[in-house]
């Protein structure tokens, strides 16, 4: 995957988590929770879909890093670059 | 012979969930959409655990527990369950407080409660942003050694009053006291504050039926009338369940049973380290409730006097005299027609906190003129506010906690789990053997409706990284025990 498929990947999941909310004015350098009515429940659901979607476990001590859009792709990216998207 | 309630049940499941109380249901729901096969077992013949109901002769449906969550609820639902669960919850705009202390009726929001501290009460706007700002920033992670009646103290310093108005509600959402950690009572209060209470319309019965109807859309398996006698457990590795004289294999149990009964009496003492159930003696239970049920006569009226109405006739608000069996504090919960739209009924149920020891013991003549001393005193009360109650009655019985127990098997019949450390002992159960999970009312705010299914999702998350970890990883484990 590339960054760009790595940030959409991530947009797909919270999308699918938060229907209601509008994220296409999405800040990535922003914290999400700022710019969205997010809470602990939906980072949550976030770990779980990477797990389910790529199999990709999140230690709880790495949580923070969820923190923003950039901050995902910064830490998953180095974890999904192998990872080949069905086309 | 007896039925057979596990027929057609498969011998194996990647994972038995032991319950159905919300904390399970959800759990379970979660569980088979993440692609997991999940059996749930309930002794009951409803599934639901204290979110229930029961029907009466003359059409009667009386609702347990359902008056009075959070706006949380709404997401929970829209997210584990579906979108029509969650477009059924409705506001109660009517929240009623009457005591010697103040009387007034709030629709029980941030905006609302300000206004009433400031003009009833004269608190300062300055001490009611900052502490409305402090409860707020609480979290699961702040100090524990404040206490709610010290945060209270520090707010509102020799203000009894002021702390009936903020403890109260919270005692009879959670069962929290002021003696318990403050965080417990600021995140529950910060969520009701956020936008008010809230209630499902249709009742608990369609609810349920609503929930149920999706947990078989997912595949799970629901087998009512089983009880769980054991939890297999071998070199401190869970193995399955016994259940109605037989046994299920289960890569994972997920126990919505009682934290103290799962430990004890369901997997048993020989299984767990010294160290762990010298931390699980200190866990203590919640206390119990009394409720009177009072379903009105076909075709009888009774004017809006508000949704909740917490009452008492005690001078002064102290923890402790909530439980006490003469206590004059309770809360009615008024069921008007629009909670079942179409039925136009109206129900009435009557709350108040209880001690197991105060009605266990007793015989039984001495148990029923207990019961019937609780119903007069009930009547009584809510004559004020419903005058001719009395001629309107077409049903009237009450539950103790006896009754309690007998339902939910929870040790003391109690209503909302453990105090605070049995959240800890609740995580830590599948260090201690491995795929053995526990969700349900734990450590006070994990407790009522959107405690329980929120804290059934976290489990649930931590089922499923389990049961990822044997589906894709076996070999590294080998080679991991191997070293």
């Amino acid at each position: 995957m590339t960054r760009d498929q790595v940030r959409q990947a991530v947009l797909d999941i919270i999308i699918d988590i938060a229907p209601d909310e509008d994220f296409s004015a999405i800040k990535d350098e922003e914290n999400l929770r700022d710019q969205f009515d997010l809470d602990s429940m939906d980072f949550l659901d976030i770990v779980m879909e990477l797990r389910k979607r790529f199999n990709l476990e999140v230690p709880e001590k790495d949580y923070p890093e969820l923190i923003s859009m950039a901050s995902s792709v910064e830490y998953l990216f180095p974890r999904l670059k192998d990872w080949k998207l069905a086309s | 012979m007896a039925k057979d309630w596990l027929k057609g049940a498969k011998s194996a499941y990647d994972t038995i969930v032991v319950g159905s109380g919300l904390a399970g249901l959800t759990a379970a729901n979660k569980l088979a959409k993440l692609g997991h096969q999940v059996l749930i077992l309930e002794h009951h013949y409803n599934l639901g655990g204290l979110a229930t109901w029961f029907k009466r002769k003359g059409g009667h449906i009386l609702d347990i527990s359902l008056h009075g969550f959070p706006i949380g609820m709404v997401k929970t639902c829209r997210k584990y369950w579906t979108r029509e669960i969650s477009e059924s919850i409705i506001r109660l705009k009517n929240i009623r407080f009457d005591n010697p202390q103040f009387s007034f009726l709030t629709s029980f929001d941030k905006a609302d409660f300000t206004r009433v501290m400031k003009d009833q009460f004269g608190i300062l706007q300055k001490t009611i942003d900052d502490f409305f700002k402090t409860v707020r920033a609480m979290n699961f992670y702040d100090d524990l050694s404040m206490t709610t009646r010290e945060l209270f103290e520090q707010f509102f310093p020799g203000r009894n009053d002021v702390h009936r108005l903020l403890m109260e509600p919270i005692t009879y959402a959670n069962g929290s006291t002021l003696d318990d950690p403050a965080i417990t009572y600021g995140i529950v209060f910060a969520n009701f504050m956020d936008k008010g209470v809230y209630t499902f319309q249709g009742g608990t019965d369609q609810l349920i039926k609503k929930m149920k109807k999706e947990l078989l859309k997912n595949g799970v398996d629901i087998r009512n009338h089983c009880m769980v006698e054991k939890v297999l457990v071998e070199d401190r590795t869970v193995v399955g369940v016994r259940t109605n004289g037989r046994e299920i294999h289960a890569k994972t149990v997920l126990s919505n049973s009682n934290l103290l009964s799962t430990i004890h009496k369901l997997t048993g003492d020989e299984h767990f380290s010294k160290e762990f159930l010298e931390e699980v003696s200190k866990v203590r239970l919640n206390d119990s409730s009394c409720q009177v049920y009072i379903g009105i006569k076909k075709g009888e009226k009774i004017e809006n006097v508000g949704d909740l109405l917490f009452t008492s006739q005690e001078e002064e608000f102290k923890s402790e005299s909530l439980l006490e069996p003469e206590t004059t504090s309770r809360t009615f919960s008024f069921y008007y027609p629009e909670i079942r739209p179409g039925a136009n009924r109206y129900s009435i149920v009557s709350s108040t906190n209880a001690r197991f020891k105060d009605w266990a013991n007793l015989s039984r003549a001495e148990y029923e003129k207990k019961k019937d001393r609780l119903i007069e005193k009930t009547l009584k009360a809510l004559e004020k506010y419903v005058p001719d109650i009395r001629q309107k009655i077409g049903h009237l019985e009450a539950s103790t906690p006896l009754t309690f127990k007998r339902y939910t098997k929870h040790p003391g019949g109690a209503s909302f789990g453990t105090k605070f450390e049995g959240l800890q002992v609740s995580r830590n159960l599948p260090k201690q053997i491995a795929g053995l999970f526990h969700a349900g009312s734990v450590g006070i705010i994990m407790s009522g409706w959107l405690g329980a299914a929120n804290y059934g999702v976290i489990v649930a998350n931590e089922v499923d990284k389990f049961l990822h970890h044997l589906q894709h990883q076996p070999e590294t484990e080998l080679e991991t025990a191997n070293v």
